[in-house]
């Protein structure tokens, strides 16, 4: 492909990669934590509605980005409530939350359908978007693109040497040992799913405050669920994740760009594509991870103590 | 010393367990009220209509079981693959290829009498659920690859083949550019049990109930499933075969989603088309949940669920209630049954006096 061609492709990949970087690492803090939310579908449609609709409503997309992590954090801990106070399936109880939360959104969110919302639009980073190449792809982007840049570096750091995020991962992989050493399990879980919770439902606001300025019900389609296997397929690891993201963005890009030339192509089949590359790339991470990476009280829920 | 003491419990809830749905169940319907209130519409009002609509009139009851017989179909699939902790949440792509392999027996055998041509189409539609099911098993058990993603995916893929036949190869000419096939013969129908709009596709689900209770209950591969979904490990111990109850499981579940979608298309729609994926799939693993797996419940899950649903459009028609009401409401019941479940396994004592332990309060076990 010539490199005229490659480079806008490139430069959409990076755009409707982000998203799913958001919520790819929120679920991943989750999980470090020991606790599988399976609700991020349903998160991230609760933060991009009430990104849309707090940014609409104040003028400022801002806010309405921040409150669309508050509010996906809100109904994370709707997750927290049931499996860390009431001992639920967390399976179960995150497929609850995704059917209510994107219930809920389509719900609130239908008398805003076909409206026009204030947003981020993209602009050159100074010096940087002259960079050949790597310019026009990764700095003439919208600023929540860039803010992304930065998240896997600190999310990997506040893992690695903060004294918090040890604690978050000690009560991922052995609470019962993390609760003898004093650290409160279920304060400390409850943290990880809302924090989890907030990033997912960044990635939301992104959709509704960047990539789309309009409402549309089902706005996430299945991006959240790619985000859960992006976890696995990551390994864990903050830095793998850019490269799902990525890879999954491009996919999409390019999936809509060949309906847009109108190809032979029917576009229910190139549609499929997203989910078939979910699959095999889950097989391919499988096979070489061994998923001996994941954290070993994942889903597991602690009993109450007597 | 803390006020709440949280207690196992040693001996079952019995009863107690029917009264905790009951609460999960109103507290459900009291937040979807503050939902609708939101919105300006009178919870009362609604809620009244949401009961009259779904269970208040013999056409609401016929209603209510007709869309009831689909959702506990899948139900019962899916509560074979939860009872050994495979998480199978395909129901609602099977339900689409089992649509497709029924629409594809009619398409290529149109003249066929009616003897011939359903049974064909059952076996098609139950063949094409049970091997979409299988995809998921064979990379689960071969590869490891987990089956959440896996069947979800097979859902999307599924509802956009079903898209693409009915847009594209299979659309009917005659149908004035409308993405669906055409009319079933009257011989690719199911009929209509005498007199009501209840077909036999309820027939279906009782005898396959009878037959999913005796295999659970009586066979040795349902006592295997049963007790690996109990304790994985001493499954494993015991040797029992664990890679191949999975397909079975999965085959079990997708050829039962795949008589729903044949059961629909069949007797509902009359033709393959879009509209037939209503989630009917995922409305059955709230039901199979709910009723913890057993058959009967599900079975009353599955009406309760239906008639909520057949409540919302009535909601949707008189109150311009959105559709998207009904997923609040199923997911709101899930998670509050789901919390509610808590007290099958634990109770909790007041600790009014720290002197109280081990006096009265409750009896020492």
């Amino acid at each position: 492909m010539p490199i005229e061609l490659l480079i806008p492709l490139l430069a959409a990949a990076v755009q409707s990669g982000t998203p799913i970087l958001y919520a790819t690492l929120g679920e991943m803090i989750t999980e470090k934590s020991g606790v599988l939310n399976l609700g991020v579908e349903g998160m991230m449609m609760i933060g991009a509605l009430s990104a849309f609709w707090i940014s609409l409503a104040t003028g400022s997309p801002w806010l309405g980005f921040l409150m669309g992590g508050f509010c996906a954090a809100l109904l994370a801990s709707v997750h927290g409530l049931v499996c860390l106070g009431f001992q639920g399936n967390q399976v179960v109880s995150g497929l609850a939350l995704t059917i209510f939360g994107v219930g809920l959104a389509n719900y609130l969110g239908t008398p805003l359908v076909g409206t026009q919302g204030v947003g981020f639009s993209k602009f050159s980073l100074p010096v940087l978007a002259d960079i050949p190449v790597l310019g026009p792809i990764l700095f003439s982007q919208d600023m929540l693109v860039y803010l992304s840049f930065g998240l896997p570096v600190l999310i990997w750091a506040f893992f690695r040497h903060t004294r918090l995020g040890l604690h978050l991962r000690s009560v991922g992989e052995n609470p019962v040992a993390a609760a003898t050493a004093g650290l409160n399990v279920v304060g400390l879980r409850w943290l990880g799913v809302t924090m989890g919770g907030f990033l997912v439902g960044l990635g939301g606001a992104y959709l509704s405050l960047a990539y789309i300025h309009l409402w549309t019900n089902g706005l996430t389609a299945g991006r959240g669920w790619i985000a859960v296997a992006l976890v696995i397929f990551s390994f864990w690891r903050p830095g793998r994740a850019v490269f799902g993201a990525y890879l999954f963005g491009g996919v999409m890009a390019f999936q809509l760009r060949l309906q847009a030339m109108g190809t032979d192509i029917p576009s229910s089949i190139l549609m499929m594509l997203p989910y078939v590359l979910t699959i095999l790339v889950l097989i391919a991470s499988t096979m070489i991870g061994r998923g001996g990476e994941a954290p070993a009280a994942l889903a597991v829920n602690m009993e109450p103590e007597e | 010393m803390r006020l709440i003491r949280v207690v196992k419990r040693t001996e079952p809830l019995g009863w107690g367990s029917v009264l905790v749905f009951f609460a999960a169940l109103a507290l459900s319907l009291a937040l979807a009220c503050a939902a609708l209130a939101v919105q300006g519409v009178a919870p009362l009002r609604a809620m009244a209509l949401l009961w009259e609509g779904g269970f208040g009139s013999a056409w609401s009851l016929e209603d209510s079981l007709r869309k009831a017989i689909p959702i506990y179909l899948c139900a019962l699939g899916v509560s074979f693959t939860f009872r050994m902790q495979i998480w199978n949440i395909g129901a609602e792509g099977q339900f689409a290829l089992g649509a497709i392999g029924a629409a594809w027996a009619v398409l290529t055998f149109p003249h066929l009498p009616a003897p011939v041509l359903l049974p064909l189409m059952m076996l098609c539609a139950g063949t094409a659920g049970a091997l979409w099911a299988l995809i998921p098993a064979l990379t689960k058990v071969r590869l490891g690859v987990n089956e959440i993603i896996s069947t979800l995916m097979l859902n999307y893929i599924g509802i956009l083949f079903l898209n693409y036949l009915v847009y594209g190869p299979w659309k009917d000419p005659a149908g004035r550019n409308f993405p669906m096939t055409m009319e079933y013969p009257a011989a690719a129908q199911i009929g209509m049990l005498g007199g009501t709009r209840l077909h036999w596709g309820l027939v279906l689900c009782v005898v396959l109930s009878v037959l999913a209770w005796l295999f659970l209950n009586k066979t040795r591969l349902g006592y295997e499933i049963r007790a690996s979904g109990e304790s994985l490990r001493a499954a494993r111990y015991a040797f029992m075969p664990y890679g191949f109850l999975v397909f079975l499981v999965m085959g079990i579940c997708g050829m039962m989603a795949g008589w729903a979608g044949f059961v629909e298309t069949s007797a509902v729609a009359h033709r393959l088309q879009p509209s037939i994926l209503v989630g009917y799939g995922y409305t059955a693993i709230v039901v199979a949940w709910v009723a913890r797996l057993k058959i009967v419940p599900m079975a009353l899950a599955a009406f309760l669920l239906a008639g909520l649903r057949v409540g919302v459009e009535v909601l949707q028609l008189e109150l311009r209630v959105p559709a998207a009401f009904g997923h609040i409401l199923e997911g709101l019941v899930l998670l509050t049954v789901l919390a509610g479940q808590f007290f099958h396994h634990y109770r909790l004592r007041l600790n009014l006096l720290g002197a109280a332990i081990g006096k009265g309060g409750s009896h020492a076990h």
